[in-house]
């Protein structure tokens, strides 16, 4: 199985590298609900994983786990070889870590521009006394991350709305906007919570073709959930398929697609 | 000249990113200040310095500070009164302990320790959110003004609990005591507002604005990408606290000059600062300053026309200006929540556009 080699590259030619991020036996539970029970997987450097699963399935409670929002009761999160210590969010973040939301969650008072640039905190070094005084260093940095987002806005088509408060938007361009503020952080893995979630065909493929843009063009690596069996079988490596917490499938979309417990889980419910 | 933004493109995005990015309000502001400046001084009495302008000045500060923590970053605070009496006790515990140094550094410094308490009383807010914080920072409210009168070496053991401030000077002109003229109150107070302004804008409008605001929109996601919300929060405290100590420290030096703490450093206090920047526009510094003139300009204008022209009697001319602000402040929580500044934002937007809407 191709998968398993250490460094292999794909049919459209992208490398895929080492593991990045592994989760040992992961439990997480709140009170009674097990919401993830003892699942092992890994994320490779450069690779498109998605994460797919019935309802409650507990695919966000993972990707929670990932990004330090939940502590989960049992189990490591290894990243870059290194085991990783119970970690705030904000921490998680600066390790080059981002995310989206499957309900949105921008900064609704704010711009797209200012939201977008939050995306870039992790990058800002200058304190608090020269951004006062908005001299030297300070300007020179707004400056600086403004041309970065800059970059990022034209990526993703949303200049036209750069000065419109967010809370104004329609739904698709929100969740436009919310990748453009994970992008701006330059993450090295960046993690999706259902980026296609009750869009329409037009702006489903467009958000694929953005998705395997970043991942082309920047390298970067990405796990995503999503419910749209097309798009996961279109866009993704690998794919784990996840049930009541527990996890039932993990391969390339072809050999999940032939895997018959996955088949009476999921697929064989979703339609088909 | 008319008011457009077209022929004036910005070429870089540190145009872009200016305070005034249309040329017409830039001239405009150039020439407020120069006339704040350099006419007004010249021109002003004790009536105008005292009744309105100096009031207005050190509120617009004291109304920055409380934005920058309610309007900007979310964090409710009914303390204000408190925060600014710890302002003018500390600037008069300097400038009885160190009267060789300047007013000017006493102001900053009283300030700074206003600051220092600002973020032990922020501390809550790590935990408690809205209404229950709403409620610890009433407690600091009742509590500072508590310690204060109830502390004699807050007020040097003076026999009548009061604290008032010794003559000072700057470059020999006095402006504290007594004998202050009424155009050094009003510069002293003009340049505070100036140099405050211009940090809370720069502040605002850089990474710190938006870690506050983030703080305030959502905390969660803030968090997620890479907020810190204990250093969000602990620093809007104590911007917010710096603003607001040099504005009680204002309030008692310059303009009062001796102060009771509990009656002017009161609950009253906290409240009209809020309604400021409701009225004047939450997450605004224009509207710190709207609203700020609005709640000092209101009382004037309605006793003299009340009073004054139509003759009623005073007690129920200020009952009604109490029935008139609560009813602003209705009007504005349900309408129009960004206040003054927002519909000067409506009216400027529709002008731009103007004569063609579309
Ligand atoms: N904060 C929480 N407190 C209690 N239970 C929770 C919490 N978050 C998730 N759960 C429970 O954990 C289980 C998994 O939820 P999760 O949101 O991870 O599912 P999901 O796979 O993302 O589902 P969906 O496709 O609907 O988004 C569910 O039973 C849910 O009720
Ligand atoms: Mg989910």
């Amino acid at each position: 199985m191709s998968a398993q080699a250490e460094e292999y590259v794909t049919e459209d030619g992208r490398k895929i590298g080492g593991v990045m991020m592994e989760m040992k036996n992961i439990t997480l539970r709140f009170g009674g609900v097990v919401a993830i029970k003892d699942i092992s997987f890994d994320i490779r450097e450069g690779e498109i994983r998605a994460i797919i699963g019935p309802n409650g399935a507990g695919k966000s409670s993972m990707l929670n786990v990932i990004s330090g929002f939940y502590n989960p009761q049992e189990g490591d999160v290894i990243f870059r070889g290194k085991k990783r210590p119970q970690m705030r969010p904000y921490k998680v973040a600066q390790q080059g870590i981002a995310r989206t939301f499957q309900n949105i969650a921008l900064f609704e008072g704010m711009s797209v521009l200012d939201n977008v640039m939050t995306g870039r905190l992790t990058h800002m070094k200058t304190g608090m006394f020269g951004q006062a005084m908005w001299w030297g260093k300070a300007q020179d940095e707004e400056v600086y991350n403004r041309e970065k987002v800059e970059e990022i806005i034209d990526f993703l088509e949303i200049q036209a709305i750069r000065k419109t408060p967010v809370g104004r938007l329609p739904y698709g361009l929100k969740k436009r906007v919310e990748l453009a503020r994970a992008l701006a952080a330059e993450p090295k893995l960046l993690l999706l919570d259902e980026p296609m979630a009750g869009m329409n065909v037009e702006e489903k493929e467009d958000m694929s073709r953005f998705i395997l843009d970043v991942n082309d063009e920047f390298g970067t690596t990405i796990a995503l959930i999503e419910h749209d069996m097309g798009v996961v079988m279109d866009l993704s490596d690998r794919v784990v398929v996840m049930d009541y917490g527990k996890k039932i499938g993990d391969g390339t979309p072809d050999e999940v697609r032939s895997n018959q417990e996955v088949i009476d889980a999921y697929l064989g419910v979703a339609h088909d | 000249m008319l008011y457009r933004e077209a022929g004036d493109f910005k070429t870089t995005y540190v145009e872009d990113g200016q305070t005034f990015p249309i040329k017409f309000d830039r001239i405009a502001y150039y020439i407020l200040l120069a006339v704040a400046f350099g006419v007004v001084p010249f021109i002003i009495n004790d009536y105008w310095a005292n009744a309105v302008l100096v009031p207005f000045l050190i509120y617009a500060v004291a109304a920055i500070g409380l934005n920058i923590l309610v309007g900007y970053a979310g964090q409710v605070s009914l303390g204000t009164g408190g925060f600014m009496a710890v302002g003018a006790y500390a600037c008069y515990k300097l400038m009885t302990s160190f009267p060789e140094v300047s007013i000017l550094i006493h102001v900053v410094l009283a300030g700074v320790i206003t600051a220092a308490v600002g973020v032990l009383f922020g501390l809550p807010s790590l935990r408690i959110k809205g209404f229950y914080l709403a409620v610890a920072t009433l407690a600091a409210q009742f509590f500072l003004v508590w310690l204060f009168n109830k502390v004699p070496w807050f007020y040097n053991y003076s026999a009548s609990g009061q604290i008032s401030a010794p003559e000072r000077t700057v470059f020999g002109i006095e402006v504290t005591g007594a004998n202050t003229d009424a155009w050094a109150k009003y510069l002293v107070c003009l340049i505070f507002v100036t140099a405050c302004a211009w940090l809370a804008r720069n502040l605002t409008r850089g990474t710190t604005g938006r870690t506050w605001m983030a703080i305030r929109d959502m905390d969660i996601a803030a968090e997620i990408i890479g907020v810190n919300p204990l250093k969000a929060k602990l620093t809007a405290f104590a911007v917010s606290s710096f603003f607001v100590g040099i504005a009680g420290a204002l309030f008692f030096a310059v303009y009062l000059g001796s102060v009771e703490v509990g009656e002017v450093f009161g609950i009253n206090k906290s409240f009209l600062v809020l309604f400021m920047i409701i009225i004047g526009g939450l997450g605004s510094i224009f509207g710190s300053f709207a609203g700020a003139a609005f709640m000092v300009l209101m009382p004037v204008l309605l006793k003299n026309i009340l009073v004054g022209g139509l003759g009623w009697p005073t007690d129920i001319a200020a009952h009604f200006e109490l029935v008139i602000v609560g009813g602003l402040i209705v009007v504005f929580l349900i309408l129009e929540p960004h206040g003054l500044a927002q519909l000067w934002r409506v009216a400027k937007e529709k002008l731009r556009l103007w004569p063609f809407p579309h």
